[in-house]
């Protein structure tokens, strides 16, 4: 997994509430058995109308965000399915940030995986950095990981709260499985002890 | 100190806890379909690394098979065969329990792992599925994964983890006749938006959630997650044991009067901690459906369409694109919204206590809707509903009798919705383009739905049971 540090672009403005994880990846490319490749159709349904053309009005084919690596957006993003292709589609577009006032659980977790930091932030913070991202190019916003803020086009520094474990993986990309399996034989004691107490599992 | 079910699990499976809260937690079942894994396999053999539990690993397709009688034949969509073929691998070269598509126990994920007795009380169960909720019906504390968690599951069956908060949701007295599990799980959604129980483990409970049959507690449980919340829960009773007894899976003879002794200490104490706590009345639960799409845009079929501006913030924006997308208008009657299609089916509504339920009021009518099928959840299911007579009332009343699989309820295989086309659908998301591209979909209970299917709008059920044949 690429770690992520710090991060300066353009960021995507997206206020719309409830965006899903259909919405973000639509069913019909989740029959990959890849990773990769998913970013052509991230936000298919939104981006492109039924022949295939691009909906110039939608916000990630206008000029200034075709290469924005921040997205901004309403409550509860990433709802509904537990898909990792949403995240797989995001990153492989090239977002590597997304600030919301809260996200679905599921997704929220499936960005840590992939180098993707999701940031939970006030309402009116949030509303802040959306007309940031209404500017384009003429209003960057840099997020650091490490002392765990972001700062808007005008210099405006706010602070966002994260676990302590995922902040260390994503910082140093570390793949959390090889540090599961260092507990290997705490994971050993435990199944010895439940053949005991619950042999019926 | 007093402890509700979801701690009682937790403590139980927690294999290692740091400093900072972060656990390492058993996960006792593992469930595994073809659209979430094939990546996490591909992971396993680059690493060099195998299932550590194939014995508590079960595989099944679902999502991406046909449901039509020919399917015996192959699967036509290349994308959708070569998905399908690499679980097939997968299960045998890892030897993972495995239920293939011509089994006639394959189904729906979330409805062959309690029909095999795979889940019981007090498990961990995931799945690369949001509705993993489902079994949480048990008294299982069970949860959607995304692939790398997946992954990790297989590899260690273990998940890293931090503990929730309890949210207990309690539905008093009992529910009004036409009123079934869909419409106190629609309800609650309504009441708590679709980010509610996003931090919680929700713990149903109450007189109407007592009343259930296990059917109806996993439907309940199965729409836990469009309520945000990570897990729904329900405390193991004697319907729950009469259910889990003499499964496949189900322990048997000592094992299940130890495990029954254990299964009955599962419950939340009575001065037990709640963060949050919402109350609905079962008397006032009304037959619903969804007006929008999210699953939070929900009213009892009595009412009308609401206007966008009646509600604050991100909303009115998100609810003025809804009735665009839906094709209606403020103030419209939603019982006067006219159906093209009905679609039975799916983890929520698939189970024969649902087909029981449809084929009551379907009984002797002729559907009004340009088409309508059902899909058992799962070929037992299907099965079941044919040795009951219920797939002849349906065939009778002009439903197409299909074979089991997730279906319409997401699209993934050739059951979809045209764009425009209006949708009475006992599944669990009324999303943008769920059931295909463009399709608008109106969910609701299964009774409901048949209802729809005769008179070709949305209709209430409590209407038509007065009405003869």
């Amino acid at each position: 997994m690429e770690k992520f540090t710090t991060l300066t672009g353009v960021a995507a403005p997206m206020p719309l509430v409830n965006i899903d994880t259909d919405m973000i990846i639509p069913k019909q490319f989740l029959k990959t058995i890849k990773r990769s490749g998913l970013g052509k159709n991230l936000f298919d349904e939104m981006r492109y109308d039924n022949d295939g053309n691009e909906i110039p009005d939608f916000v990630l084919n206008q000029p200034a965000y075709r290469n924005a690596q921040i997205l901004v957006a309403g409550d509860n993003f990433g709802c509904g399915s537990s898909r990792e292709h949403a995240p797989w589609a995001l990153l492989d577009f090239g977002i590597r940030c997304v600030i919301s006032t809260s996200f679905a659980d599921i997704f929220y977790n499936n960005c840590f995986k992939n180098g993707i930091l999701p940031i939970v932030l006030p309402q009116d913070q949030v509303d802040a950095l959306m007309d940031d991202a209404r500017k384009g190019e003429n209003a960057r916003i840099t997020v650091d990981l490490d002392s765990q803020t972001v700062t808007g086009a005008d210099g405006s520094v706010y602070a966002f709260e994260i676990d302590s474990f995922k902040k260390h993986c994503l910082l140093n990309g570390l793949d959390d499985i090889g540090l599961s399996l260092e507990k290997v034989a705490s994971i050993d004691a435990f199944e010895a002890q439940a053949a005991q107490s619950r042999p019926w599992v | 100190m007093p402890k509700t079910l979801y701690d009682k699990i937790w403590d139980a499976h927690v294999v290692h806890e740091d400093a900072d809260g972060t656990c390492l937690l058993y996960i006792d079942r593992h469930l595994v379909h073809e659209v979430t894994s094939p990546q996490a396999f591909e992971g396993l053999r680059m690493a060099g690394r195998k299932v550590r539990a194939p014995e508590k690993t079960i595989a099944v397709p679902d999502h991406n098979v046909p449901t039509t009688p020919d399917r015996e034949n192959g699967i036509e969509n290349a994308e959708s065969r070569i998905q399908v073929e690499a679980l097939d691998r997968n299960a045998r070269d890892f030897g993972v329990n495995y239920y293939p598509v011509n089994d006639i126990r394959q189904g729906i994920v979330h409805i062959v792992g309690p029909e095999q007795g795979w889940t019981l009380p007090g498990m961990t169960v995931v799945c690369g599925d949001s509705h993993t909720a489902t079994h949480g019906a048990f008294g299982a504390l069970a949860h959607g994964i995304g692939t790398s968690e997946v992954e990790h599951v297989l590899a260690t069956q273990t998940l890293i983890q931090k503990k929730s908060k309890n949210m207990k949701v309690e539905i008093t007295g009992s529910l009004r006749p036409g009123v079934t599990a869909k419409d106190i799980t629609l309800s609650v959604i309504g009441a708590t938006g679709t980010a509610g129980g996003t931090g919680y483990v929700i713990e149903y409970c109450g007189q109407a959630i007592r009343e259930l049959s296990m059917e109806g507690r996993m439907t309940v449980c199965n729409m836990a997650i469009e309520g945000g919340a990570r897990a729904g829960l329900i405390a193991p009773d004697e319907t729950t044991f009469a259910y889990v007894k003499g499964r496949p899976h189900a322990p048997k003879g000592a094992q299940w009067e130890a495990a029954l002794a254990w299964w009955k200490t599962l419950y939340s104490d009575d001065d037990a901690h709640w963060d949050k706590v919402v109350t609905l009345r079962g008397e006032d639960i009304a037959p619903v459906v969804t007006w929008g799409t999210s699953p939070e845009d929900v009213l009892p079929i009595t009412a009308t369409v609401p206007d966008p501006a009646s509600f604050s913030g991100g909303k009115v924006e998100a609810a003025r694109r809804a009735l665009d997308y839906m094709g209606l208008k403020a103030g419209q009657k939603l019982s006067d919204i006219e159906i093209d299609t009905v679609f039975i089916g799916s983890c929520t509504n698939g189970r024969i206590e649902d087909l029981r339920a449809a084929a009551e009021i379907l009984k002797g009518h002729k559907i009004k809707v340009k088409r309508a099928m059902v899909v058992p959840g799962s070929g037992l299911v299907r099965a079941q509903a044919e040795e009951e007579g219920l797939a002849q009332i349906f065939i009778d009343a002009g439903f197409e009798w299909r074979l089991a699989g997730c279906s319409m309820c997401l699209a993934m295989n050739p059951d979809q919705l045209q764009p425009g086309e209006r949708c009475a659908a006992t599944s669990n998301r009324n999303f943008e383009g769920r059931q295909g591209r463009g399709g608008r979909t109106h969910l609701m209970s299964p009774a409901m739905a048949a209802a729809a299917a005769i008179t070709g709008r949305l209709t209430d059920v409590r209407d038509l049971a007065t009405e003869p044949a």
